[in-house]
């Protein structure tokens, strides 16, 4: 069998499991519409179109996005970290600490300068 | 299950860049704890002296250890490594001078107050009255010091990647962060911004190829590869091609380097001074590396393409450049023409052509921070006098910059005893003996064009009376005078007494496979 | 000790320059002095060195200083070395007597310059270039000399920064000798690739084995630099405009110094040139077109520096011609050089006065009958008058006749040419002699001419003494030929007429171009007329040098240039401005523009990427 039929299989996959998702909720899900459940991506912000001569936008939202996704990478390291423990011994240990000190540094920065005050 | 192997690392010969990164972080705490009045001594007392010591440990790298693959084969400690990261830590450390100056601009430094105000508005006004100064710009700087330090250095395709993007995401901050013309800047952030990860996507994408072809990322075993192949591979020319583009995009060479004049103009000055410099610098040096080791004996594939690129890049920058206003678009061509004749040495592909590179690189760089650390003084009222017409009478008001200046853009157009006819004569000498006289050729055409610009800015210095609007000259702090004198220092010796320096650079010019 | 000296000469008027130049205006007070102190020791020093090569015997005359390795790359060592020998040693005495005459001069004549000490500044600035060049043992450091010299000359033709010319002058002249400096540069390069060494020694003996096409495409390259330096067709535009400078820069670099160096370089060369016929034709054919150019250019001009810049190209090609005509006239044309560089420094000093009284005055039709009123200045100028048109004894007499009888020992169609130019000169210098000194008074209403203070007249004396005797001091036993004959050797050749007849026509031809110039500018109109034939106004014009150099390199740059500009900024931004334009609708115009560039740029980064591949592609295939 060739190597890239299991890449296929899994795309094809992937595609129906997204198809299947969206038909099936338009056949069966309630339809309530408002304002915020009809926006792209409903969270309050509106990609489009930008506000004209150097609008801004609010940038909360984001911030608690970007530390989901720091603290997501931390599990996604941890886990096998987690699984070969017992092989990687003291060095992965050290190894483990110093890339969780990587990440303590700047949510401790965040913190101190205000970055996670909502108002 | 097997027991995972430790991999044994060479801390002392990794000292340099954990010296720098950890600094960095520990820049992050500063900013963190450190109460706001401090922060700017502490920052500046902590960037200055971690990149002054990881300086002197590259010297006791150099004199100590032996050469070879160091963390696991991640990483190579070389001749041209070694030299390279000694130079830039020795640009930097100058880029840094010049960046802590807060004399000659009387709002501060030159970096934006607050960057996350809105630019002209009521809270810009505030932080400026209260003359605050943004401190972040210091571990941003250490760490795009560490990636550039990585990158000269880096023996696999993918260390090669992560070291590009630790330098170039804190590079995309600094260019944003101007305290003058801040749209201007932020606008050159963002277009930094994009074109870099398009450029990135480019090398990884090639990088991807060259991992498909030889079942390696490392460099030797790319090169062992290529070496066993009878005929080229479809799959290796596509990763040589695309590796290349993603390396001469951060050189800056035509048609890659469009974005060079934009950013370079909206950048605050010393960062400018910074980019054109140590990472230029870091550049060329990562496109030696790659193209001399896993990719060397592919050298008659990329050897015209090399040979083009060089061609358009010197005579397109050289006039292109006599076309502008600006003093800083000037100079961001001028350096894009200069990343030309670096390229004629890359094309001489051996060992002559790799130490013409290494000194070309040692003689650009410095004039290049010290011509940047110059226009930060040329000043009117709202900035810095950037257009040339501003320039007009420098000449009599302030005798010694403009004599400075004028040594430098002498340097540039490859005038005798000044540092940048030493490294010309290396490059075109070493393309000779390759076999390159037509480069050679059109790069002496290029420097003729690029003479005349340069004779353009010392007769509007010189010979031109001052108009109304003319600049004045602020008077800056000594690291500011530090940081130029270095400069025109290094170009009038190198250029008198190359000699230790070529030894140097000579001894030096080997790759360890 | 002969070390102790050459540094004293090469370094003193550095010092100088120096001193003066980043002394600020502490200096301004004893700066010029003190100028003219280091010249002054220069000269001493040099004059030292010409005593003690004299007591040593022919064959070890030349004597090399290594100072230091210069530059050791691979296989080629460029010393930084001073090499003196009887051809150097000339030009060292021309370039210090010539040059401390005329620092002396400028001290009068700069006097109400608020600048003098920059003036003085970059004098010694050019001193020191033109002694190293001149000195210098391989051909990188005479480029340092020549690229030095070509920067201080740029700098003294822009001194008078008031004046837009001045500066349009200073970057033209620049510029044209970019052309020329780039012949030398490539041939440089050249004999690294095949000789591998840049020592005047190793590529003397090296070029003998080489094949045949490398002593002509060296040949060629530094005629190219000798024609840019030496002001020779068709580089000779800048020339004229140098005019701008102060008139005793225009003595010292525009006549006798800097403009020779071309001579020097073609003469310094000769082993390169004696093995190639081409080459040397082609010398000679150069040297030819500009005598004849020259000195038709100078018989038309009104303004007196840009007739006498006429004339110094044109007895400049008389050196160039005798410098192609190998052995049998390198001799000669060093000997011009020499005569040339005192009659004309002579000459143009005269000329300095004469503007000096007439309150900067420098059209001849507005001169007349000054030569009751400026008498010294008037005999002095007649003495270089006589050396330059050769009356014997002096000067010219010796030198030019050597190049016509050696010319006419080549060919014919040379020897004509040399003749042709005595002729001329006689004319447009009887015209000078006219209309400035003897033709009725045609001054402005507010000319009140005066003598020049002794400061001024002392120089141009000592100048004229030179331009009266020099000549036949070096005639004298063949006095010169054996002395310069060691470097670059001597054959004398017999012109194909006996000597009465070439002295006879020579005499004929300067004698009839004295009476057509006394003839025609009997009585001078105060005002150029305009109605004039094509020849007169074409010569007026510089014979279109300017036009053709303009259609030959600024043009096609300027062209490029906004090409290139044009393709960058209109039709690919324009392009994608369109695309954006119809894409965005109305919006923020800023915001567009910078849409429109990073598309633009990234569009430019991925079809280069595209190019690359392709282009390594198809090298597979092919």
């Amino acid at each position: 069998m060739n190597a890239a039929w299991p890449i296929v299989a899994l795309g094809g996959l992937a595609f129906a499991f997204a198809a299947f998702s969206v038909v099936i909720a338009a056949f069966t899900g309630p339809k309530r519409f408002n304002r915020a459940k009809v926006a792209a991506y409903e969270c309050g912000i509106e990609p489009t179109p930008q506000p004209i001569g150097g609008g801004r936008f609010p940038v909360k939202y984001y911030l608690v996005a970007m530390m989901f996704i720091i603290f997501d990478i931390e599990l996604v390291f941890l886990y096998p970290w987690a699984v070969a423990f017992d092989q990687l011994g003291l060095f992965g240990f050290i190894a483990m600490m110093l890339f969780l000190i990587n990440l303590i540094v700047p949510y401790l920065y965040e913190w101190r300068r205000g970055g996670l005050e909502w108002d | 299950m097997t027991p995972i192997s430790v991999v044994d690392i060479d801390y002392v010969a990794l000292a340099p860049v954990i010296i720098v990164l950890v600094a960095a972080v520990i820049g992050v705490l500063l900013e963190a704890f450190l109460p706001e009045a401090a922060r700017r001594s502490g920052q500046l007392l902590l960037t200055g002296s971690a990149v002054a010591l990881a300086f002197l440990t590259v010297l006791i790298v150099a004199a100590s250890r032996p050469f070879g693959p160091i963390a696991g084969g991640s990483l190579m400690l070389d001749g041209p490594g070694l030299f390279l990261q000694g130079l830039i830590l020795l640009t930097s450390g100058t880029a840094i001078l010049i960046m802590a100056d807060r004399r000659v601009d009387p709002g501060g430094d030159a970096f934006a107050g607050r960057v996350s105000t809105l630019p002209g508005g009521e809270e810009e006004r505030e932080v400026s009255r209260r003359g605050l100064m943004q401190t972040e710009v210091w571990p941003l700087m250490l760490f795009c010091i560490g990636g550039l330090l990585l990158f000269v250095t880096s023996n696999d395709l993918l260390t090669l990647f992560i070291a590009l993007e630790i330098l170039s995401l804190p590079l995309y901050l600094l260019v944003g962060m101007a305290r003058r013309r801040r749209l201007l800047s932020q606008e050159a952030a963002l277009k930094y911004f994009l074109m870099g990860a398009l450029a990135s996507a480019i090398l990884l994408f090639g990088s991807a190829l060259a991992y498909a072809y030889a079942g390696t990322i490392e460099f030797a075993g790319i090169a062992e590869r290529i070496s066993e192949r009878t005929t080229a591979n479809t799959l290796v020319i596509a990763a040589v091609a695309l590796i290349l583009v993603g390396l001469l995009f951060k050189i800056g060479a035509v048609p890659f380097g469009q974005w060079v004049p934009d950013v370079y103009q909206g950048a605050p000055t010393p960062v400018t001074g910074f980019m054109a410099a140590a990472v230029k610098v870091a550049a060329v040096g990562a496109l030696l590396r790659v193209l001399y080791v896993p990719f060397g004996g592919m050298r008659w594939e990329w050897e015209p393409v090399l040979w083009i690129v060089a061609s358009l890049t010197m005579l397109i920058g050289s006039l292109v450049a006599l076309a502008q206003s600006d003093i800083k678009r000037m100079l961001a061509y001028s350096s894009i023409a200069n990343a030309g004749f670096i390229l004629i040495g890359v094309a001489a592909a051996d060992q002559v052509g790799l130490s013409s590179v290494l000194f070309y690189l040692l003689a650009y760089s410095v004039a290049t921070l010290a011509a940047f650390g110059i226009v930060t003084m040329v000043r009117v009222p709202t900035g810095e006098a950037t257009s040339l017409e501003q320039w007009a009478g420098i000449g009599r008001r302030s005798p010694l910059l403009a004599t400075a200046f004028s040594l430098i853009l002498l340097s540039f157009a490859g005038i005798p005893l000044t540092a940048g006819f030493i490294a010309k004569f290396g490059v075109f000498t070493a393309a000779i003996t390759a076999g390159a006289l037509p480069l050679v050729i059109v790069g002496i055409v290029a420097s003729a064009i690029a003479a005349a610009l340069y004779v353009r800015i010392i007769v509007r210095m010189y010979f031109t009376d001052p108009v109304s609007a003319s600049a004045g000259v602020a008077s800056p702090s000594p690291l500011t005078v530090a940081g130029v004198g270095l400069g025109v220092a290094l170009t009038v010796i190198l250029g008198v007494f190359p000699q230790p320096v070529l030894n140097l650079v000579e001894q030096t010019s080997i790759f360890v496979r | 000790m002969t070390t102790t000296l050459l540094l004293l000469v090469l370094l003193a008027p550095a010092l100088g320059a120096a001193v003066l130049l980043l002394g600020g205006r502490r200096t301004n007070a004893w700066g010029p002095l003190a100028a003219i102190g280091v010249m002054g020791a220069a000269t001493a020093g040099a004059l030292a060195l010409f005593g003690a090569m004299l007591t040593r015997p022919a064959a070890e005359r030349p004597v090399g200083v290594l100072l230091y390795e210069w530059l050791a790359v691979g296989d080629l060592r460029v010393p930084f070395g001073l090499y003196l020998d009887q051809l150097s040693m000339s030009f060292v005495l021309l370039i210090t007597i010539v040059g401390t005459l005329i620092h002396v001069y400028s001290l009068g004549y700069m006097a109400h310059d608020p600048d003098r000490r920059l003036f003085f500044g970059y004098l010694n600035l050019f001193v020191a270039a033109m002694l190293l060049l001149v000195l210098a043992d391989n051909y990188l450091l005479l480029y340092v000399g020549w690229e030095g010299v070509g920067l201080a000359s740029y700098l003294l033709i822009g001194f008078y920064r008031r004046r837009a010319s001045a500066a349009t002058a200073a970057k033209k002249a620049f510029l044209i000798n970019r052309v020329g400096d780039f012949g030398l540069s490539v041939a440089i390069m050249v004999m690294f690739t095949m000789i591998g060494a840049v020592t005047f020694s190793a590529v003397d003996a090296g070029i003998v084995a080489m094949p045949g096409w490398v002593p002509l495409v060296l040949g060629l390259l530094l005629l190219l630099a000798a024609a840019g330096k030496s002001a020779q067709f068709p580089l000779q535009a800048w020339l004229f405009d140098a005019m701008e400078g102060p008139t005793p820069v225009s003595a010292l670099i525009h006549a006798a110094t800097m403009v020779t160096a071309g001579v020097y370089l073609i003469v310094r060369s000769a082993a390169i040139y004696d093995l190639s016929e081409t080459a040397r034709t082609a010398v000679i054919v150069v040297g030819g077109i500009s005598i004849l150019f020259g000195a038709i250019v100078g018989s038309a001009r009104d303004d007196i520096k840009k007739a006498l810049a006429g004339s110094t190209m044109s007895q400049i090609g008389y050196m160039v011609l005798a410098a192609g005509l190998g052995p049998i006239g390198y001799v000669f044309a060093i000997f011009h050089l020499l005569t040339h560089g005192f009659f004309k420094a002579n000459l143009f000093l005269g000329a300095g006065s004469v503007m000096h009284g007439m309150n900067d005055e420098v059209n001849m039709r507005r001169y007349g009958g000054l030569a009751w009123v400026m008498r010294l200045t008037f005999i002095t100028f007649l003495i270089g008058y006589l050396a330059i048109i050769g009356v014997p004894p002096f000067a010219g007499f010796y030198s030019k006749d050597s190049i016509i009888e050696a010319a006419l020992a080549h060919s014919w169609t040379a020897g004509i040419v040399a003749w042709l130019g005595a002729g001329l000169t006689a004319m447009y210098m009887t015209r000078m002699v006219m209309m400035t000194f003897l033709t009725k008074r045609r001054w402005q209403p507010d000319a009140h001419p005066h003598e020049s203070p002794p400061v001024m007249i002392i120089p141009m004396a000592l100048l004229a003494l030179g331009s009266a005797v020099l000549g036949y001091l070096l005639v004298m036993n063949d006095a010169f030929e054996h002395w310069l004959e060691p470097v670059t050797g001597f054959v004398h050749e017999d012109p194909p007429l006996a000597m009465p007849i070439v002295y006879g026509i020579t005499f004929g031809v300067v004698g009839l171009g004295v009476l057509i110039g006394v003839l025609a500018n009997l009585h001078p109109a105060a005002e150029a007329p305009t109605r004039v034939n094509p020849l007169v106004r074409a010569a007026r014009a510089d014979l279109y040098g300017d036009a053709i150099n303009e259609g030959l390199f600024m043009r096609p740059g300027q062209v490029l240039t906004a090409a290139t500009v044009i393709t960058d900024r209109r039709i690919v931004d324009g392009a994608v401005m369109a695309v954006a334009d119809l894409s965005t609708g109305a919006g923020d115009q800023l915001r567009r523009v910078e849409n429109g560039f990073v598309r633009s740029y990234s569009l430019a980064l991925v079809a280069g990427a595209v190019i690359v591949l392709a282009a390594l592609l198809l090298l597979r295939i092919a």
